[in-house]
């Protein structure tokens, strides 16, 4: 009966050959004469019988086969040993990678419907992400119809007293639909509500899942408990869930913007304070989002032809906030992780066609036993997926340990948590592997058993030789490969060098830093803030060791924005990025902390008060850009609220990092600003400058620091030069992983070129006999198997050589202005590359060196 | 393939199947149809041996030495079909477990569980 016969091929085949014959002549038997109804029911109690047979004589053989391999890797337990870490490393490495990639470029963000949330920012030219001005906001707010919801905030921070050590947190003040607009509710108690708007609500608070962690216990007590920050009560209402990081990973709380009392004012057109976030209404794109903004912007420039000149805004998905440099540099890991992959394949490729020539001779002796290809081929299935099972469970150990690894280089303001192991990425690593394992494991195992009288071959030699073209084009590729990574890396420790030598415009060295950052109700009025600056540096300054010291709004590349419109009194100008500059409120004795030169004209001195005329120090780009071919001294412009005149010229130095272009500088003394105005700005990051002994400083300006207010919290306590180097820590961090790999990989192909001629030397051991036996000296069969292996080596260098040019290109921008094609990266990469293969090749070399030509002509 | 010099304990408990296709077998060389009606028999109709449990179990009771495959067809058979036969290990173990059931039943009378319909 071809039914039953189909049921059968549920069986193994072995089974099925023995004894298929008989089970279906009984239950044909059984059929016979019967009705219909009990013919039905004899049916499904054979299909129920074959299937759970057939499914435990599967069962049987897999035990039987998986005892079978083991006993087979633990006879060659170097083979699997290297199988599974080859393996491993490749999963690993992609695994790890991939996950964080996905993460933060591909997953969708921990809001409802992510895709509909978007960014507005205020565009100039040069700038497209200007943070927007609250009338601004206000004006978008009222006129667009595009949004179902439109919230704004701005970071703030504040001490938290009343603890036994002054703590400062960082936060975020938002308009109270901000909770609606992102669709998330709180973990615990609630978000804001519409009347915590009210100019005369109470001020509430909301804290991060951390922070309630740490600083309250975890306890639900803490909903309507009241803390003071920055001497100012305020009422716990809710705790935000773990996984919300919105705006910046780093918020500690959230409060409300109302725009009153010293939050910016809602009238306020220039001050460039606000964050603005918005979802798209129901059926609108972002386009046509863009289109209507497009619109309102010319209307407000209209309206307001001085303040919104050039203004205009630009609508961008949340998901596209991540830094470009940040994705291009995740994107060229990815690819280096897979390159990973792909050498750790072909590497596994390679040993396990090894494997399957070495192991003819015993599949033929199974064969002609009675073992069926079918069997065969089972086990040798059993033992790929036994192999590949393990790599894939050590690769994902590996990645698990070097996430956190990982994810300590993608410093991104994406509200994401911390990254897990992706599984589809793994999946997907495991399926490679364990795919490599079956190609490579089964296919040529299955030709090797194939033929029958296998038995009477007397040389290993003849039919290898396929295999053996097949594993020297598998090593070539893995030398190339190996070569492309090296490149990268050579390419992009340049950039890094590159970058870290550029000059910041400051000196960095022996300079200690720390931030004071003052409680504004506190220290609201200048004079208070002077007394305190001034006591401290008069103390710090008078502290053995020390050179200068002065304080600053905020230290360069810590904080790169700040940046004011500044327009010449006598014409007014039109309202473009090219007229920005850094607003800065410095002390004296900052500019010589730094080691700023001072080009024209004189220091920020004492005399500088809050009641004497308003000056101001200029970086030399600046007096170029408004002042060409004049004395800038003595000129006056319009900038930060006030008239100023220009007392100094200083240099230029990198305020956004040594890799991006900056505004030029402006330093205004600290006390010539109206009580209560531009507080954001008042002088918070000290600068010590020492003359070499750094260490036992830090704990002499803490005391001093607590002397003049025990309540003040002292935070980032560190050097310049580190403050300058953590501009670069992505870069470094993505350097170290990829040296890593490309080590990795060198060595897997270092490995495949030693492995493939060791097979070649044990394969041509007679042939080598007979050569030595017939006069060819030692040196000469030496020179035979190093040239082998250095031929094959430098054809992958050729080729690897035009990859790596391709991919040097592509990450050219990377490369801060490194050449991708100079030949001394190649050169170096080049001889590294011959010299491991020299160095893979030595030993098998000498093995063949060692040959007795006499047991070797005899032996087989 | 294991030794036929095995000790007959060994296997015991034997599942029902095996124990009775040795009975079956026990009183000489049968085919495999044979023996599932034979056992369907002698247990009334309680016992019905599928093919899958049947030949699964042969191909078990292969490997462990209780059964083996004569080469010659009794005379007057198809030679279609394959022969089993018990081999001595085989019937010192069915001996065992018939053993182990008498003594089963042996406890249960004591504890004045005689057997109903023995």
């Amino acid at each position: 009966m071809p039914l039953y016969r189909a049921l059968l091929r549920l069986f193994p085949a072995g089974f099925r050959h023995e004894y298929g014959g008989e089970m279906e002549a009984i239950f044909a038997e059984r059929l016979a004469g019967r009705s219909i109804s009990v013919q039905a029911l004899l049916w499904l109690e054979a299909v129920a019988d074959i299937a759970w047979h057939a499914a435990a004589a599967h069962f049987d053989l897999l035990r039987q086969d998986v005892g079978f391999a083991m006993r087979s890797f633990r006879r060659s337990p170097g083979f699997a040993l290297i199988a599974i870490a080859v393996a491993a490393v490749g999963i690993g490495a992609t695994t790890a990678v991939f996950t964080v990639t996905d993460h933060v470029l591909i997953r969708p963000l921990p809001f409802p419907e992510p895709n509909r949330i978007v960014k507005l920012w205020q565009d100039l030219p040069g700038y497209s992400q200007m943070e927007a001005s609250p009338a601004n906001y206000d004006d978008w707010r009222r006129m667009a119809r595009s949004f179902s919801g439109m919230s704004a905030f701005t970071g703030v921070a504040a001490n938290l007293s009343g603890e036994a050590e002054p703590r400062r947190l960082q936060g975020a003040a938002a308009t109270v639909d901000f909770f609606a607009v992102l669709g998330v509710d709180a973990e615990i108690g609630r978000v804001f509500a519409r009347s915590d708007g009210d100019e005369d609500a109470p001020q509430v608070l909301l804290l991060s899942y951390d922070l309630w962690q740490t600083a309250f216990g975890g306890s639900e007590d803490v909903l309507g408990t009241t803390v003071i920050l920055d001497q100012r009560p305020l009422a716990i209402v809710g705790v935000m869930p773990a996984h919300f990081r919105f705006p910046w990973p780093q918020a500690e709380y959230w409060t409300t913007l109302r725009f009153i009392g010293d939050e910016p004012a809602l009238d306020q057109r220039t001050n460039n304070a606000l964050g603005v976030v918005a979802r798209l209404a129901p059926g609108v794109s972002v386009e046509e989002a863009q289109g209507e903004m497009d619109v309102i912007s010319g209307q407000l420039r209209e309206a307001y032809p001085v303040d919104n000149a050039n203004t205009g805004a630009n609508v961008f998905r949340l998901r596209d906030e991540i830094y470009p440099p940040t994705r291009r540099m995740l994107t060229a890991l990815m690819a280096a992780a897979f390159a990973v992959l792909l050498v750790a394949c072909l590497n596994l490729a390679s040993l396990l066609l090894a494997r399957a020539l070495a192991r003819r001779r015993e599949l033929a002796v199974r064969s002609s036993l009675g073992a069926g290809p079918e069997r065969i081929t089972r086990q040798i299935l059993t033992e790929s997926v036994c192999l590949s099972l393990a790599g894939a469970t050590a690769g994902t150990l590996l990645a698990y340990l070097s996430l956190p690894v990982f994810d300590s280089l993608v410093r991104t303001s994406l509200p994401l948590g911390a990254p897990e192991i992706d599984l589809r990425v793994l999946a997907l690593a495991v399926a490679l592997s364990v795919g490599t394992g079956l190609l490579f494991g089964v296919v040529p195992a299955l030709r090797a058993s194939g033929t029958g009288g296998a038995l009477g071959e007397r040389t290993q030699t003849g039919g290898g030789s396929g295999r053996q073209r097949i594993r020297s084009a598998l090593v070539f590729s893995e030398v190339a490969i190996s070569v492309v990574l090296l490149v990268c890396v050579g390419l992009l420790l340049q950039a890094l060098g590159r970058v870290s030598a550029t000059d910041p415009g400051f000196r960095s060295d022996d300079v200690l830093t720390l931030r004071t950052a003052l409680s504004q109700p506190k220290y609201a009025s200048v004079a208070d803030r002077s007394a305190f600056l001034e006591r401290i540096l008069e103390r710090v300054q008078a502290l053995p060791g020390v050179e200068s010291a002065g304080y600053t709004s905020f230290l360069p590349i810590a904080m790169g924005g700040g940046v004011w419109p500044v327009s010449l009194t006598e014409e007014v100008r039109d309202r473009a990025a090219s007229h920005s500059a850094s607003l800065r409120f410095v002390t004296p004795g900052y500019i010589e902390a730094l080691d700023i030169p001072l080009i024209q004209g004189r220091q920020i001195r004492a005399s500088d008060r809050q009641d004497a005329p308003y000056v101001a120090l200029i970086s030399q780009s600046l007096a170029e850009r408004h002042w060409p071919g004049q004395n800038p001294i003595g000129q006056r412009f319009s900038f930060g609220l006030a008239e100023r005149t220009v007392v100094g010229v200083v240099g230029d130095i990198r305020n956004r990092g040594l890799e991006r272009s900056s505004e030029p500088q402006v330093y205004l003394p600290h006390a010539q600003v109206p009580d209560g105005w531009l507080t954001y700005y008042a002088p918070k990051d000290l600068a010590i400058r020492t003359d070499g002994d750094i260490a036992g400083l830090a704990p002499a300006v803490r005391a001093i620091i607590r002397e003049a207010d025990p309540e003040q919290p002292v935070t980032d306590v560190q050097t310049l030069d580190q403050v300058v180097r953590a501009g670069s820590a992505g870069r470094e961090a993505q350097l170290r992983i990829l040296v890593v790999f490309a080590a990795a990989a060198l060595l897997l192909a270092g490995i495949g070129i030693h492995g493939l001629l060791s097979f070649g030397v044990s394969t041509r051991t007679r042939e080598f006999g007979v050569r030595m036996a017939i006069g060819a000296t030692p040196r000469s069969i030496l020179a035979l198997v190093l040239r082998q292996g250095m031929w094959l080596a430098l054809g992958g260098v050729i080729a690897g050589t035009a990859g790596a040019y391709a991919a040097g290109r592509a990450i050219e921008s990377l490369l801060a202005g490194v050449d991708p094609a100079q030949i001394q990266t190649f050169a170096v990469v080049g001889a590294l590359v011959l010299l491991i293969a020299l160095l893979g090749s030595l030993r098998p070399a000498l093995r063949a060196v060692r040959i007795d030509p006499n047991s070797a002509i005899r032996s087989e | 393939m294991t030794s036929s010099l095995e000790d007959p304990q060994a296997l015991l408990p034997l599942p029902p199947a095996v124990f009775h296709i040795l009975v079956s077998l026990a009183a000489g060389d049968q085919h495999g149809y044979a023996i599932s009606k034979d056992v369907a028999e002698r247990t009334g109709g309680e016992l019905r041996l599928s093919p899958g449990t049947l030949y699964r179990s042969i191909q078990r009771m292969l490997e462990q030495g209780l059964i083996s495959e004569p080469r010659e067809i009794p005379s007057g058979e198809d030679p279609r079909r394959r022969y089993y036969s018990i081999t001595p290990f085989g019937a010192a173990t069915a001996r065992a477990e018939a053993g182990r059931l008498a003594r089963l039943v042996k406890l249960a009378v004591a504890n004045g569980l005689a057997p109903e319909g023995a």
